[in-house]
């Protein structure tokens, strides 16, 4: 072992102390990047997994071919959704800090990811989110006193106290259960997709990883099964840039864009934007369109930043610089989308005060009445025999016994 | 000597290994710059470089067989999983590769990887974060499997694992990586500096693999688990009053069966007990052995205290342990046995 090595060892480019440096992030002009057909030949939309589709330019107004057109009043409801998200974030991450709830995983700075991406799909589609991706949940009416009561694990928990904070569902509405495993919920989409296919429903599924879930075998299988049955699918890759400690060079982003990971199999790639609300519905619009007419499946890269820490166990600050986020190319997608209704004169900074007021007391209220179902102290509580249910459609006989063995040390 | 949680005994043992065997090679999820998501590897990187403590891609299945490969070239890796809920993506290189190298190569090849995983509960950690899947590796022919359950026996067996030719599946209970836990979560927490095994020497030693430990000596009752629950069961001993031999197995792969038959030949009663489900539980194997070694000294039919056949629920966390209230409950019937 006397040879010096040849190994590279990623490393992040700049640590607690340093100058944050996003060179390493190829940009392009907001407009710059041209919107081919949907039926376009792989081979010439190459393009869309190097370039980086964006719509709001530095003034917040919106430029070229992406740009997807919508009225005001949907732009309108993408940005309270957004301000909701935030709050909800906002006061659910302080309950944890004051330890009403026993965790918590923010989308600080990623809320364009979800609110874009589910606005630009249909209600009968199905949504197969990872746990940062709360905003689609709350797009899909999943009800803020229900996603509050999940995390207090009470007597109106949706999981019946079985899951950790921020593992949602809703089936009613088409949104998945949150497994917590990485990527596992990537083939399963997938799969979704194949059986409506083969039912010949027009619907099609969307799944959501972080950049560094990519590196799990899942997001692998899912690529090869998509690509090979060209399944009605959208599949998300949200580089975010961390995946706790370790940086999306780790994940294997330093030599070709997570976009591009699908080429080889025959999945175009648009990276796009993610902080950009305009260019995340206008993307996922595209590859709806283009799952929905037999097309296939699209791999899309969302360009953005974990603007908080991995979870409530996390600190951020011993291993990024505390102001890389502000440092960020694409800023905050909030305030971006904020500046285009405000440039484009229907909207402005009294009435975004006023709006985040209003869904700041709106969170307040939720998180009264969720308490009304119980808390981690005080009743009511879920059942302890509840505790056995689900594990099978009938119980067996051995888990029969165990719950009633429970019970009865219990004294119930 | 020194005071060490078992976090800093564990990190000691990596220091030492790292120091003294130049083959040794740590990879895992964020355990370089980072030094681990529970601290275990802090300070390596910086201290020993890049190359030898390396952060890896989030990919079980990938750290595994890496490491596989790494250590049939020569080195000694050691990879760290960052929950044993997380496992999994990796079994197939555990099971079919990991395991039976030297097997089906008739010796030719090996490779003396060491995992490394938090296991277990108590944490409020929910299904995702809270099992203990020990037995789904006992079961395996040619893994050695470990789980210490205080500061001085996780250095000294972790310095064993490493040194191992064979492959070791290294299980660490997360709930007392800071201190003992006694299974009552209303209690103070108690600190490691607080307990005789938190003591651990800075230097280089050993605990062999392979050999239990008798961390209380009785006539009545023979008591047998590892990790967390051994410090439930000689609280649970304790209030019952009853006079118990306590082993801590701490190697469940191949387990030392001379310990417990010359303890249960002498107290004619047994009680087992773990965190992990029931069902074909380690449990189920240690009451199978002691029936095979001990029948004609039983005096009662042996007990066995368990977590219950479900995932490990988040409210419930406290009535899904097995806590003092079970271990008293499996004393009192094994010991009220005529």
């Amino acid at each position: 072992m006397s040879q010096k090595s040849r190994l590279h060892i990623p490393h992040a480019a700049a640590r607690p102390g340093e100058t944050p440096d996003f060179s390493y992030l190829a940009l392009s002009p907001a407009g710059a990047v041209a919107r081919p057909p949907v039926d376009s030949r792989m081979s010439d939309i190459e393009f869309l997994s190097n370039d980086l589709v964006r719509v709001l330019d530095e003034n917040h107004a919106a430029q070229g071919p992406w740009n997807p057109g919508l009225d005001s009043s949907t732009l309108l409801e993408a940005l309270r959704l957004m301000v909701l998200v935030r709050q909800y974030d906002d006061r659910m991450q302080r309950m944890q800090r004051q330890g009403k709830i026993t965790f918590y995983v923010q989308s600080l700075g990623e809320e364009a990811v979800s609110i874009g991406g589910g606005l630009a799909l249909r209600d009968s589609d199905m949504l197969f989110p990872a746990y940062r991706n709360q905003g689609l949940y709350i797009l899909r009416n999943t009800g803020l006193v229900e996603m509050m009561s999940h995390c207090l694990s009470n007597t109106n928990d949706f999981c019946r106290g079985r899951q950790m904070p921020v593992f949602y569902q809703n089936a009613k509405n088409r949104v998945f259960t949150i497994s917590g495993n990485l990527a596992t919920q990537y083939p399963q989409a997938v799969g979704w997709a194949m059986a409506a296919a083969i039912k010949g429903e027009d619907a099609i599924a969307a799944s959501w990883v972080g950049d560094g879930s990519t590196a799990e075998a899942d997001f692998h299988y899912a690529l090869t099964f998509a690509a090979v049955y060209q399944a009605p699918v959208i599949l998300n890759v949200v580089n975010n840039q961390w995946a706790i400690s370790t940086f999306q060079g780790v994940a294997g982003g330093e030599r070709r864009s997570f976009a591009a990971r699908g080429l080889g199999l025959g999945i175009p790639g648009v990276r796009v934007d993610g902080n950009d609300l305009l260019a995340v519905y206008a993307v996922t619009q595209w590859a709806a369109e283009r799952a929905r007419s037999g097309g296939g499946p699209t791999l899309i890269e969302l360009v953005t930043y974990r603007g908080g820490a991995h979870s409530t166990s996390d600190d951020p600050t011993r291993y990024r610089p505390k102001d890389e986020w502000a440092a960020f190319p694409l800023g905050d997608p909030l305030h971006r989308l904020k500046g285009h209704l405000v440039q484009a004169g229907s909207w402005s900074d009294e009435q975004h005060l006023a709006m985040e007021e209003q869904m700041k007391q709106y969170v307040l209220d939720c998180w009264k009445k969720a308490t009304t179902f119980g808390t981690m102290t005080e009743g009511p509580f879920l059942r302890v025999h509840e505790m056995f249910e689900d594990v099978f459609e009938h119980m067996p006989q051995h888990l029969q016994r165990q719950q009633a063995q429970l019970l009865e040390l219990e004294g119930i | 000597m020194a005071q060490m949680t078992m976090i800093q005994a564990i990190n000691s043992a990596l220091d030492i290994m790292l120091d003294i065997d130049p083959s040794v090679v740590i990879l895992g999820e964020d355990v370089g710059y980072f030094g681990g998501v529970f601290r275990c590897t802090e300070g390596l990187q910086k201290k020993y470089g890049d190359h030898r403590v390396i952060d890896a891609p989030i990919a079980e299945g990938g750290i595994i067989g890496t490491a596989i490969g790494l250590g049939v070239n020569g080195l000694r890796p050691v990879a760290e999983i960052q929950f044993a809920d997380y496992i999994y993506p990796g079994f197939d290189q555990v099971v079919s590769e990991l395991a039976r190298l030297r097997y089906r190569s008739d010796g030719t090849f090996y490779s003396p990887v060491t995992i490394r995983t938090p296991c277990g509960g108590g944490i409020r950690g929910g299904q995702t974060h809270s099992q203990s899947p020990e037995a789904i590796f006992t079961h395996i022919s040619g893994l050695i499997t470990v789980m210490p359950s205080n500061p001085f026996d996780a250095k000294g067996l972790l310095v064993s694992a490493i040194e191992s030719n064979d492959p070791v599946i290294f299980f660490e209970p997360k709930r007392i990586y800071n201190g003992p836990f006694d299974g009552d979560p209303n209690n103070p927490s108690v600190p490691w500096s607080s307990h005789p095994l938190g003591e651990v020497p800075e230097a280089y030693y050993n605990v062999p693999l392979g050999k239990a430990a008798l961390v209380e000596t009785g006539h009545e009752l023979t008591i047998i688990s590892y990790g967390t629950i051994v410090h439930v069961a000689q609280a649970a001993a304790k209030l019952a009053g009853v006079s118990a031999d306590i082993i801590d197995v701490r190697t469940l792969m191949p387990l030392d069966i001379d310990t417990i038959r010359q303890s249960v030949s002498k107290t004619g009663r047994c009680l087992v007990a773990h965190e992990a489900t029931r069902f074909c539980g380690y449990g189920a194997e240690l009451v199978a052995t002691v029936q095979e070694e001990c029948f004609w000294s039983l005096e009662a039919p042996i007990e066995r205290v368990t977590g219950w056949d479900t995932p490990y629920p988040h409210a419930f966390e406290w009535q899904y342990f097995p806590g003092q209230k079970r271990l008293l409950a499996g004393i009192r019937k094994v010991m009220e046995a005529k």
